[in-house]
């Protein structure tokens, strides 16, 4: 690790100030910052740990919506009953991250801002017409996420909450890449009234996206057998060690059909 | 001492390991902990390129950079006339020349020939510090072509080595070539296979780490360091690389986190931070990093291997051909050399009569990190071999698996066995272990199993493995005349002390193993005191006499039995005390229970009271006996021993993910007399899931450049606990004990890692059959066989 400067600022504005000094980076969980810093891939100035900021703490659960807070560890979210009820898919998401020890520094907010490609959030973000709440703005799903590791965020802006709308069902389903276990290809899919909305991580060259045909199949149709006919395109998928294209194109559908059953269609 | 006490540490009872109490509570003292004061720190600088020339290398930057002490290249290694990493084993060619040995330069000169090859050390106060300026040293390389595959590295265009042009470290062949071939032209049926056997990287969960350190009042050295064997790094370092003889280096190797072969090997950073110690006048310590270890812990397996398989009609073995290339890596490491071809060809005899058989090996340079031995060494590459050709072969005859083997076992009444291929087994059942491996897995039960697996869309499929292995190594004699630049035999120095508490000084070196166990209720059980008054040493050249360390299972049947002829002295001499303090005759003597008794009197004497008439020696036979009561024997085995058992696995294959479910595994093995058999049990444990790495988990991959994506855990798998299915193994029930060591034992270390691997191929296999799949190479990752299924489905929608 390199030298660097410590702040943990004890409030949103003190965190957004602090976010103006040079080489100023976010600290959230550490869980991929830090392993970067330990390798001495990333060199920041200052590091702003956002954990003990209380604005960023927290989960919400409305009736068209819920909240949660961008410094809110994936346990929490695991273990949160009101959440369990409102979402469940988002709880089995959480609990599904890495290992206890992940689950008990990593957060959210973390998370949606570095965009792994094979990062799990990002797909629930993006089925979930969830929306990305910043320290002065809010950004939708869809403009928020521009490819791997790249979001709208400007420099020194902090993520603060990310808002989900609530869906009538919601399935998550994992395929792990056997050694880092994040996912080798992971379908979000919710469904709202007759709108099923498909989104998958892990697979594509551009990070996560939603896919067109099988939503409109299955807004049409919410079967399993209704993604059959779908041509999933290996086209601009991830090749690496563990999965081709191919592959990973099979596994889209394999793991929307599945989901499709968890959601009782 | 009170029964209890000593039925729980007994012969054959599961003691409970005594060394984990230290473990489990973060006690354990591990070269990483250690810190001696002045203590500095080295860092490497390592090749980022796999093959290449250093044009440029400039460290003027980094010695003038904070707290740095010294940064030493290659130039002042030769300026002070310092070896290389020298090879202990030398193969003799087919056409009788020796093998090609480079050298292996501490660091590099010249050349770099794998990605991780040191290049240079900065020493500084902190580890920080030597990182910091370890980043401002130039390196420039000219980068050549890189071997890397070695099935074409024959005609690669580069050599690694300018001594070996076609990158051919050695050729060579066993077996009677004639013969094999007249069983081959026999043959009614020749079975074919073509096969890796996957590059695996032990990753032990303790990295590797040392420190040197230079008394300059005595000019003695100590080097701490991650070893399975410290008495020989001190013979490899001390004679040929550093020029210091043993009574000026001490070499301790403290608890060790885990080895599976890759600690046994003398390393470039032991040597350097020994030599360093005395340059900088300080302690110097190196920890790898994780990533570190990925490039630079010596890597296992990797052959390439064409077999063949003549049988009769019936499927009676007539012949074995065998002719595979075996990885060497960039530069010969330890005991490379012998791994795949005395540890290798000599078992292809396997639990069967084959009367012919012959193996050809070509070792082969290539740019990746050196290969030497791993778990099992040689012999899970020979298993894996006879295991899956012979079902191949079953298939093609439509045979079942069980009963082709039967046809073939070596029977109960052809003990001592031997072989085509120069080992003679001792003692052995085949025929049980099977019977008892087919029980356990209910082996009858499972075509309705695979039926009602078929009913939910699920592919099942079971596979049989039959492994033997030699353990104990062994016979120095043999050893040596087969190129070995040492002996193996063990030593041992048994320590009664005044007051009868015992220290056991041990060459064997636990790191995982449990020694501190059960090697204490071996000498509880001879001695006859109970085992909390015995202490087992072990990893220190200073307190102990000599060893030859721990791999090939030997620990036990070698480190044991040396035990045994120290307890054997120690009783001779005693009993000589106690005939004089009971004023008997020494032949009326007998020794029960712990107590010296003059047979046919009910006259006794605790064994506590002898061995302190042998310090306090007031009425002593002094005349005739020295004081004291401490004997030390050395063991050199007279054979391997040979554990044998039977392995079988069941799966349950996913055709829509390719994801493999192992729904049982069940071993049946004959290791012997088991002295403790939950130590036993979980070492076999362990060799299960390292199998099962190696069979569908672990892939090690280089790319074509030489370098190593699969460098770190975010790409290289390892087998966790959730990978696993709860094991089912027996390991007491149908023993041949071993019939030329004193405790009859036979080495269980390596058995779950070299009978493991082929069951689940053959179990994948197997569920695989409606897809007329006969083979596939390990690891069976959900990728590879979902694509294995994908591409047989339109043939068989168009059947
Ligand atoms: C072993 C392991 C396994 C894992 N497995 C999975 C998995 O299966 N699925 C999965 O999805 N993830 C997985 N992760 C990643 C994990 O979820 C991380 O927690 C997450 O990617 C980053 O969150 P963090 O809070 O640790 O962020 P940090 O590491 O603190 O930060 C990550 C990046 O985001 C920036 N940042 C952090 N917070 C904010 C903010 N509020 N506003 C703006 N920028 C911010 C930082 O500056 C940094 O660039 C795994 C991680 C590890 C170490």
């Amino acid at each position: 690790m390199y030298d660097f400067q410590y702040v943990k600022p004890a409030n949103l504005y003190d965190a957004v100030a602090a976010m103006g000094s040079e080489d100023a980076q976010a600290l959230s969980g550490g869980q991929t910052l830090t392993p970067t810093m330990k390798q001495r891939l990333a060199q920041p100035g200052t590091l702003v740990d956002l954990t003990g900021v209380p604005e960023l703490k927290g989960i919400e659960v409305g009736p068209d919506s819920v909240t949660i807070k961008a410094a809110t560890r994936h346990v929490e979210v695991e273990r949160s009953a009101e959440l369990r009820a409102a979402i469940p898919a988002l709880v089995e998401l959480a609990s599904r991250i890495g290992d206890p020890q992940v689950r008990n520094r990593g957060t959210i907010g973390g998370s949606v801002a570095n965009n792994d490609p094979s990062a799990c959030y990002p797909a629930a973000v993006m089925a979930l017409d969830g929306v990305v709440v910043t320290n002065n703005r809010e950004i939708s799903a869809s403009d928020f996420f521009q490819g791997v590791y790249a979001t709208a965020l400007e420099e020194n802006e902090i993520v603060t909450a990310v808002r989900f709308r609530r869906p009538d069902s919601a399935s998550y389903q994992k395929f792990v890449q056997p050694a880092s276990r994040f996912a080798l290809t992971g379908v979000f899919l919710a469904k709202f009234g007759p709108e099923a909305r498909v989104a998958v991580t892990g697979a594509s060259e551009n990070g996560v996206f939603r896919h067109a045909g099988l939503e409109q199949a299955l807004s049409a149709s919410f079967t399993a057998a209704a993604a059959d006919p779908v041509a999933v395109s290996a086209d601009g998928m991830i090749q690496d060690l563990h999965g081709t294209p191919a592959y990973r194109a099979h596994l889209i559908k394999v793991m929307t059909k599945r989901a499709v059953q968890a959601c009782g269609g | 001492m009170a029964k209890d006490e000593v039925s729980a540490s007994a012969v054959g009872a599961p003691m409970k390991r005594r060394e984990d109490v230290r473990f489990l509570t973060g006690k354990g003292s591990y070269t990483d902990d250690m810190n001696r004061p002045g203590q500095s720190y080295v860092v490497f600088l390592r090749s980022s390129v796999a093959h290449g020339v250093i044009r440029t290398l400039d460290v003027e930057a980094a010695k003038a950079s904070e707290g740095v002490l010294a940064v030493y290249t290659h130039r002042d290694i030769e300026a002070d006339g310092l070896g290389g990493v020298p090879c202990g084993w030398e193969i003799t060619q087919s056409d009788g020349s020796k093998m090609v040995e480079p050298a292996h330069p501490i660091l590099a000169s010249g050349k770099v020939r794998h990605v991780g090859d040191p290049v240079v050390a900065v020493i500084a106060e902190t580890k920080a510090q030597a990182r910091d300026a370890a980043e401002k040293i130039t390196l420039e390389i000219d980068a050549l072509p890189a071997v890397v595959d070695m099935r074409s590295a024959e005609t690669a265009g580069a050599a690694v080595h300018d001594e070996a042009p076609n990158n051919v470290c050695y050729d060579w062949d066993f077996g009677d070539k004639e013969k094999t071939e007249a069983g081959f032209a026999q043959a009614a049926h020749v079975t074919t296979l073509e096969f890796t056997n996957n590059r695996l990287i032990a990753n032990a969960m303790e990295p590797r780490a040392c420190i040197g350190e230079h008394d300059a009042a005595g000019d003695r050295y100590t080097l701490i360091t991650t070893s399975q064997n410290p008495h020989v790094i001190r013979l490899l370092m001390g004679a040929f690389v550093l020029n210091i003889p043993e009574h000026r280096l001490r070499v301790l190797a403290p608890d060790v986190g885990g080895g599976f072969g890759s600690k046994i090997y003398h390393y470039a950073e032991e040597a350097l931070v020994t030599w360093a110690s005395k340059k900088v006048g300080r302690p110097v310590k190196w920890t790898a990093d994780r990533s570190e270890s990925f490039i630079s812990d010596a890597h296992g397996r990797d052959h390439v291997t064409k077999a063949e398989l003549a049988m009769d009609a019936e499927g009676k073995f007539l012949a074995l051909r065998a002719d595979t290339m075996a990885n060497m890596g960039s530069y010969l490491s330890t005991f490379a050399p012998c791994v795949p071809t005395w540890l290798h060809a000599t078992l292809l005899a396997g639990q069967y009569t084959t009367p012919a058989i012959h193996c050809r090996v070509r070792a082969m340079f290539t740019n990746t990190v050196p290969v030497d031995a791993y778990r099992g060494a040689g012999r899970p590459e020979a298993t894996y071999l006879l295991e899956r050709i012979i079902n191949k072969a079953a298939a093609e005859l439509g045979l079942d698996q069980a009963e082709i083997r039967r046809r073939n076992f070596i029977r109960p009444d052809q003990f001592p066995y031997e072989t085509p291929v120069a080992l003679t087994y001792d003692t052995g059942d085949y025929l049980a272990t099977l019977a008892r491996v087919m029980t356990m897995a209910d082996y009858a039960g499972f075509e309705a199993r695979r039926q009602e697996a078929a009913g939910r869309g699920k592919l099942r499929g079971l596979g049989l493995s039959c492994y033997i292995e030699a353990c104990g190594i062994a016979p120095s004699s043999l050893v040596g005349a087969l190129g070995a630049r040492a002996g193996l035999y063990e030593a041992a120095t048994v320590r009664v002390n005044p007051t009868g508490s015992v220290s056991v000084f041990t060459g064997s070196h636990s790191h995982g193993q449990g020694h501190e166990t059960t090697f204490a209720q071996v000498v509880a059980d001879q001695l006859g005191i109970p085992a909390d008054s015995i202490e087992i040493v072990h990893g220190d050249t200073d307190r102990i006499a000599f060893g030859m360390g721990t791999y090939g299972s030997r620990s036990l049947a070698v480190g044991g039995s040396a035990i045994v002829g120290a307890i054997e002295k120690i009783v001779a001499k005693a009993k000589r005390i106690a005939a004089h303090l009971m004023e008997a005759s020494v032949d009326d003597i007998v020794f029960e229970d712990g107590q010296f008794k003059v047979a046919g009197t009910d006259k006794a004497k605790a064994f506590a009271e002898v061995s302190l008439a042998a310090y306090v020696p007031h009425q002593y036979p002094i005349e005739e006996l020295e004081p004291g009561l401490e004997e030390t024997s050395f063991y050199d085995p007279k054979n391997f021993t040979y554990p044998a058992g039977s392995y079988l696995c069941e799966v349950e294959v996913d055709p829509d993910t390719g994801v493999i479910d192992i729904v049982g595994m069940w071993a049946a093995d004959d290791f012997g007399k088991v002295i403790n058999p939950m130590i036993v049990e979980g070492q076999v444990h362990g060799g299960l899931a390292q199998g099962l790495g190696q069979a569908f988990i672990e892939q090690c991959v280089y790319d074509a450049n030489g370098q190593l994506p699969s460098g770190s855990y975010m790409d290289y798998a390892m087998p966790r606990a959730d990978d696993l299915p709860s094991f089912a193994v027996e390991t007491d029930l149908v023993g041949t004990p071993c019939t030329h060591n004193p405790l009859g034992v036979k080495g269980c270390g390596e058995a779950g890692a070299i009978g493991s691997p082929p069951a689940l191929v053959n179990a994948v296999v197997d569920a695989l059959k409606p897809y007329g799949v006969q083979h596939m190479d390990m690891p069976l990752t959900p990728q590879k066989v979902w694509t294995a299924i994908d591409a047989a489905t339109p043939k068989m929608a168009a059947e």
